[in-house]
């Protein structure tokens, strides 16, 4: 085991071999916990990194503008009705019973942010979290109106213009038509978005709908628009326990330390060696591509949100410069510190960590689909009469009464047939074919006799059989049979 | 009316809110400081475990006033709402008033529908899907503890689906039924019957009104003793709606079947209760149920009407 084991990535030089027992300041002083915030200028960048991610802005925000707009049969593919309770996933019908999906859906999201995570560090948020899109699609619109990080500095700093605030006033236009369209399709996941739509154009929205779309639209304008890194840096929860995922052998975005420093400004022609100096260049790019702000180089920092943004812009630099690219790269900290080759680095992703994340996410995933595909197309729930425990009729049968409610989870009338098993002779007495609108669901009461020769008094467990004549599929149901004392 | 026995808890309320609410500002400002290292590399100067020390990473000053609005909030909230003891906050909001609100503007939303039930015919309303599903829910609420929630009763307690009505099964009679309930009363019959073995005889009789079976002789025997029953069943046993007497020719058996079930009824007699519905439900809410338990009976009918 390598000694430099301990060494956190944090690494502040020791405070007496800087300033020496006595010197003045190293007591510290009384400062505010708090201080107020500045604006961070984040600068364009190309490159490999920036290319996925608008990749992945692109596939997400299709897949979310888009989703709602999608036509399955006579309906919206995929809405979410609060109101009656019925969830349509294409051609799936879902009630709220089918709560477990759900759970099955959250558990196989987090089990893949942990395997991300730990294979190659914060890729959710450096990709595809919606705090991160939506700030690049901000700072993208912001860039058309207003110009790169250098020419809004130099804006902000002056003193108010006619082009300052017509400049402002466009960005913020074009902020608020982005998060209200936003708004209006996340509420369109509830509401049939089409209705909806024409609600809008005669201006008769719910309370309700407008608020969500207000609601949603704002949060999208105030967290991409202006809060941005401070979700991630003081908010996002996330964050903060990304960091027990990382091993040494999690891919990170990393300055190379030896190769770079000493750092140094220097002409394109000199001889870095010469001068004594290492290949950073010291022209503080990757500084200002960065959109949390920090600075690569003093090591892996719980802001970073691993987007590579320095590392896109340190290889346009290292071109220009003629060096070799991969000062700032993704890579383990094993490789940088042990000197790995690539293929050395990608063989040390198969680690116990990772299988364990991959092979527990593998068994959910195929568990659910086969639930899904398993899956009956009704259900049924059966509760015994509260105010009729047991009654004599006719001759002498004994009958029970159930209330027994049959839900309808396909698109089309279903027609169920009813029987019951456990006791010698017991039967259904009333209808025994039942049917059930599409996707509705129904209260039925059922009556059950049985002979009085076979009774034994007392309560007998029973099962109701439901076989669904239209679709495949038959439930069973269980209850009791309750027989009166003579 | 006050929630405290006597008003030193009002008062003791309302101080420790109060100085709870200064005691999170002043915690807020207390804690607000902090001694760091800025001369030099931006830690506190706390170390553990021999190199891991603590940075200075000051959170945004918007994140404070955050906390700051936070408690302007509960104050002016105290002051509108009721919280601070016995104040009842400027603007009178009580949990009571609040429910009664929602209460009438329930009952305001569906006035109309009941206003256009009470308009239409009992009949008509039956075949009306939406009243019928209204029905449903009020017979679910209010009759099926007894009745069962298929109406078709038990033991001492009338099936309503099965077109034997013991006081006539007129809409405006069920309606009758559930304004004032109904009382049933069954004299104990013994001593005017005769002897014991009279008794037997006329519970004979009795089930051979129907067909059911039974000993024809001492049914025979049983028949001159029955007229003492014929005031309220009728001579023929059929009954008689106007005072509620079943009839006894149906083979229907409300109180249960067989000569001892007759026998019982005959010596010891028996009251049965419907209670009054008028006091729980509306008027109008009694209309729908009223067509609601006669569509049971009457299923043909109220779909061709």
């Amino acid at each position: 085991m390598p000694p430099e084991r301990k060494v956190i990535p944090i690494r502040p030089e020791p405070l007496a071999a800087v300033v020496g027992e006595g010197a003045p300041g190293v007591n510290g002083e009384m400062i505010s916990l708090y201080a107020s915030h500045e604006t961070i200028y984040p600068r364009s960048v190309s490159g490999l990194f920036s290319r996925w991610r608008w990749a992945m802005v692109v596939l997400t925000q299709l897949v979310f503008y888009g989703l709602p707009w999608l036509e399955w049969g006579q309906r919206q593919a995929v809405l979410f009705d609060l109101g009656a309770r019925r969830f349509y996933i294409f051609g799936l019908v879902l009630y709220p019973q089918d709560f477990i999906y759900l759970t099955g859906l959250l558990v196989i999201s987090a089990l893949s942010l942990f395997l991300f995570t730990a294979v190659a560090g914060r890729l959710w948020c450096g990709y595809a979290c919606p705090q991160t899109v939506y700030t690049e699609i901000f700072l993208w619109i912001e860039k058309q109106v207003e110009g790169d990080r250098s020419a809004r500095m130099r804006r902000d700093a002056q003193p108010l213009s006619l082009v300052w605030l017509w400049r402002k006033s466009a960005k913020h236009g074009l902020w608020l038509a982005v998060a209200l369209w936003t708004g209006f399709t996340f509420v369109g996941y509830f509401t049939p978005v089409r209705e909806l739509g024409r609600e809008l154009m005669q201006a008769s929205l719910s309370a309700w709908e407008l608020f969500w779309t207000l609601f949603y639209g704002f949060a999208t304008y105030g967290n991409a628009g202006f809060m941005r890194e401070q979700v991630c840096k003081h908010m996002c929860p996330y964050a903060r326990f990304q960091s027990a995922m990382f091993d040494r052998d999690t891919l990170i975005v990393t300055y190379d330390q030896a190769r770079g420093e000493p750092r140094g400004g220097r002409s394109r022609k000199a001889d870095p060696e010469a001068l004594r100096l290492g290949a950073c260049v010291d022209c503080s790019l990757c500084v200002q591509v960065c959109p949390t702000g920090i600075d690569i180089r003093q090591g892996l920092q719980y802001e970073c949100i691993g987007c590579g943004a320095c590392a896109d812009v340190c290889d346009t630099v290292m071109d220009k410069m003629g060096y070799s690219r991969g000062l700032v790269k993704y890579t383990t900290e094993n490789a940088m510190s042990l000197g790995w080759t690539r293929a050395q680095t990608l063989h040390h992703v198969l680690r116990p960590r990772i299988l364990v994340y991959a092979s527990v996410l593998g068994a959910i995933v195929v568990a659910m689909l086969v639930s899904l595909s398993l899956r009956t197309p009704f259900k049924v729930d059966v509760v015994h009469d509260r105010g009729v425990a047991a009654r004599i009729v006719g001759a002498g049968q004994i009958e029970n009464v159930y209330r027994m409610q049959l839900m309808n989870a396909t698109e089309s009338a279903q027609h169920y047939k009813l029987s019951v098993k456990g006791l010698p002779g017991l039967a259904i007495s009333s209808e025994p074919l039942v049917s059930v609108a599409a996707t509705q669901s129904r209260w039925v009461a059922v009556r059950v006799q049985m002979a009085p020769e076979n009774a034994v008094p007392g309560s007998h467990p029973i099962r109701f059989e439901i076989d669904s004549l239209d679709a495949e599929g038959h439930l069973s149901e269980r209850s009791v049979f309750l027989v009166p004392q003579p | 009316m006050s929630d405290f026995t006597n008003n030193f808890w009002s008062v003791f309320v309302t101080v420790v809110t109060l100085v709870s609410i200064v005691a999170c500002l002043l915690l807020l400002w207390f804690t607000g400081k902090a001694r760091a290292m800025t001369a030099t590399d931006n830690t506190t100067g706390h170390v553990w475990d021999g190199d891991l020390r603590e940075m200075n990473n000051p959170l945004p000053r918007w994140w404070a006033w955050l906390f700051v609005l936070t408690v302007i909030f509960a104050l002016i909230y105290l002051a509108l709402y009721p919280g601070l003891g016995n104040y009842a906050g400027t603007l009178g909001w009580t949990s009571t008033g609040q429910h009664q609100a929602e209460l009438d503007k329930g009952n305001a939303e569906v006035a109309p529908l009941y206003a256009k039930f009470t308009a239409m015919a009992p009949e008509a309303v039956a075949a009306d899907p939406q009243a019928m599903a209204i029905g449903e829910r009020l017979f679910m609420n209010n009759c099926a503890q007894c009745h069962g929630s298929d109406a078709r009763g038990s033991k001492g307690i009338p099936n309503l689906t099965d077109t034997d009505w013991l006081h006539g099964g007129a809409p405006v009679t069920i309606k009758e039924t559930l304004i004032k309930g109904r009382m049933g009363n069954m004299p104990p019959m013994a001593a005017a019957v005769g002897s014991p073995e009279d008794v037997r005889n006329v519970a004979q009789y009795v089930l051979s009104l129907s067909g059911s079976p039974h000993d024809s002789l001492q049914a025979a025997l049983g028949k001159p003793k029955f007229a003492v029953c014929s005031a309220c069943h009728g001579a023929d046993g059929k009954g008689n709606p106007a005072l509620g007497a079943p009839n006894l020719s149906d083979d229907i058996w409300l109180h249960g079947y067989g000569e001892t079930a007759i026998l019982a009824m005959i010596n010891n007699g028996k009251v049965n209760q419907m209670p009054a519905q008028a006091d729980k439900l509306t008027e109008a809410q009694i209309h729908v149920l009223a067509s609601y338990v006669w569509g049971f009976s009457n299923k043909g009918l109220a779909a061709t009407k």
